[in-house]
């Protein structure tokens, strides 16, 4: 039982990460960033890459992986964001153009990858198991999920305490009266789809290494399962998408052990549909939401 | 000569089949645009219209006919109780829970027996011929066509522009949008049988969310400010792939990811240069030519 709710509590920091940066996009410009699954995977074989052609350790080849993801943003939000924003239709054409460019980035690791499950070499990863709360866990996974924690305590302390995070806020209440007082939007924008990625990319390295699989549709599976998370915890709410994360994560592992993994994916559509249905708006969404 | 046309018909029957029903899958999506809404549980109702079609000749052994009646029925009925709660929500709300809804019918497939579950139903004989899937077209083509100019396309439109002024007009935004969504239903619905019987088999893997976006891809390259739109869109990406299977040894490609890159950089010039489609091409290069020249 305890080793279930390990096991749920790693699932779930890797949605809760992946489910944060799809939230900042959207709590930021109203859009939704249908190439954040495709960041995840090419950050995943980033690190993959570097393991294997630049014999990198680990502890070098996830940050400089995080960081491409962030360079991955910073290209999606110009070429793709960008030039909508004034497009009364922009939340529909951010949509179809992030789209757009997930198949572009899809494309281009299945040309460049192939379309087998490409492996981390042997020793890459630590192995070691160790005893915790009455279950047993690998030294891997308490590391991600320490390392997921870090992140969730940095992003608090960037939202809450620095000027960027202020304007963050203000871009994301009302992008014209931030820039009225003086927020540089674009600059803004395009450092929350930078973090929103950088996330998006560690999400990816962590999964890629947690099960030691990497392959240019491993976001498939992630992609709608983060969708369901943000909606469940509020679009636009940070920690609404942590705390979904969290619990989708642990259901999804009590789910597969006691009914089957064939019905595991259709857990998070089953609460995807109650939410909207009961509450729309999400369990920490703001009642007064742009949807409306 | 006779064989030269038997055989150039039979390597060309598949895409020309596909052409027709991915123009019909592009309609469905379009049918929910017309007023506004961005509904992509398209590929749930194909799925449910193929498999009831499926059983009728497989198991209950009935005529086509039966079986496309039902193939068109089955999803219409499954629409309403979905459409009801979903259509309340906006934009990308509606978006992600009519996916949802698609995905949860593609596990409900899986994780069902009586239909093989993920290998799915075989061997299904080849009922759908070529002038079948134009004939229900056309008609899907004339109905939307006749929704234009009329009380209803009028309707559409106002609730497409601005859902709640709309509402103040006195029109009964949530029967049209439940109607047009039923319209979705049966035009999936069907076109989902006329496939399971052209090309032998239905399995849920046919029906991913991937799908549903590949038809909102036709619809939108296409253009959706008429209905020829979507047509013209889904006939220009099912023609790419065998275009591009030709030219991808000369751009050192595999064809796969060639397709993918095309597919991926084509949607995104519509969008952002182009947004209104294909469709909109003769128009826009008109008005350049005379504000050009004027």
């Amino acid at each position: 039982m305890g080793q279930q709710v390990l096991n749920g509590i790693f699932l779930g920091s890797i949605y809760a990460l992946f489910a944060l940066g799809y939230t900042l996009v959207f709590g930021v410009l109203d859009m939704l960033n249908l190439a954040h699954a495709a960041v995840f995977m090419l950050s995943a074989f980033v690190a993959l890459t570097l393991v294997l052609r630049l014999h990198l350790g680990i502890a070098f080849a996830l940050p400089l992986a995080v960081l491409s993801a962030a360079l991955f943003g910073l290209i999606l939000e110009r070429v793709a964001f960008r030039p909508l924003r004034d497009r009364t239709d922009s939340n529909v054409a951010g949509l179809i153009s992030s789209l757009a460019m997930a198949t572009v980035f899809e494309a281009v690791a299945l040309e460049v990858f192939g379309p087998n499950i490409a492996r981390f070499p042997i020793g890459t990863l630590p192995d070691r198991q160790i005893a915790v709360l009455g279950g047993v866990v690998s030294v891997l996974k308490l590391g991600i999920i320490a390392l997921a924690l870090a992140i969730f305590l940095a992003l608090t302390f960037l939202v809450r305490r620095t000027r960027l995070g202020r304007d963050l806020r203000a871009v994301a209440e009302s992008p014209r009266a931030a820039r009225i007082v003086g927020v540089d939007v674009d600059r803004v924008v395009a450092a929350a789809f930078a973090i929103s990625s950088a996330l998006g990319g560690a999400a990816g390295v962590l999964f890629a290494l947690a099960f030691n699989a990497v392959s240019p549709d491993m976001g498939r599976s992630v992609e709608l399962k983060g969708l369901s998370v943000i909606i469940v915890g509020g679009m636009g709410s940070m920690p609404g998408a942590v705390v979904a994360g969290f619990l989708l994560g642990v259901t999804e592992v009590f789910v597969v052990a006691y009914l089957g993994a064939s019905w595991r994916d259709a857990l998070s559509f089953a609460g995807l549909f109650v939410i909207l249905v009961l509450r729309p708006r999400g369990l920490f969404g703001a009642a007064s939401l742009r949807e409306a | 000569m006779g064989q030269w046309l038997i055989d150039l018909y039979s390597s060309y029957e598949s895409t020309l089949g596909y052409i027709g029903l991915n123009s019909l899958f592009a309609l469905s999506v379009y049918a929910t645009l017309c007023c506004g809404q961005l509904a992509l549980g398209n590929a749930g109702f194909a799925a449910v219209g193929a498999y009831a079609a499926a059983l009728v000749t497989m198991h209950a052994h009935g005529p086509f006919s039966l079986a496309l009646f039902a193939g068109a029925l089955a999803p219409a009925i499954l629409s309403v109780p979905l459409g009801l709660p979903v259509l309340r929500l906006k934009g990308v709300f509606l978006a992600i829970a009519t996916l949802g809804f698609g995905e949860v019918v593609r596990i409900s497939l899986v994780n069902w027996d009586y239909v093989n579950g993920a290998q799915g139903i075989v061997a299904i004989p080849k009922l759908t011929s070529l002038w079948l899937i134009y004939l229900v077209l056309a008609a899907a083509i004339f109905v939307l066509y006749r929704l234009r100019g009329s009380k209803w396309g009028f309707a559409l439109e106002a609730i497409r522009e601005d859902e709640p002024a709309a509402r103040t007009l006195g029109i009964a935004t949530h029967r049209y949008k439940l109607a047009m969504l039923v319209l979705a239903a049966v035009l999936s619905g069907t076109a989902g049988a006329l496939e399971a019987h052209f090309t032998f088999m239905v399995a849920p893997s046919g029906f991913t969310f991937l799908r549903a976006v590949d038809m909102l891809v036709f619809a939108v390259v296409g253009g959706t400010l008429t209905c020829f739109g979507p047509v013209l869109g889904a006939a220009f990406l099912t023609l790419l792939p065998e275009l591009l299977r030709e030219v991808s040894p000369l751009v050192g490609l595999e064809p796969g990811p060639l397709r993918l890159l095309a597919n991926g950089l084509i949607l995104l010039a519509i969008i952002l240069f182009l947004p209104e489609g294909l469709a909109s091409l003769p128009q826009r290069l008109v008005a350049r030519r005379e504000g050009g020249s004027g």
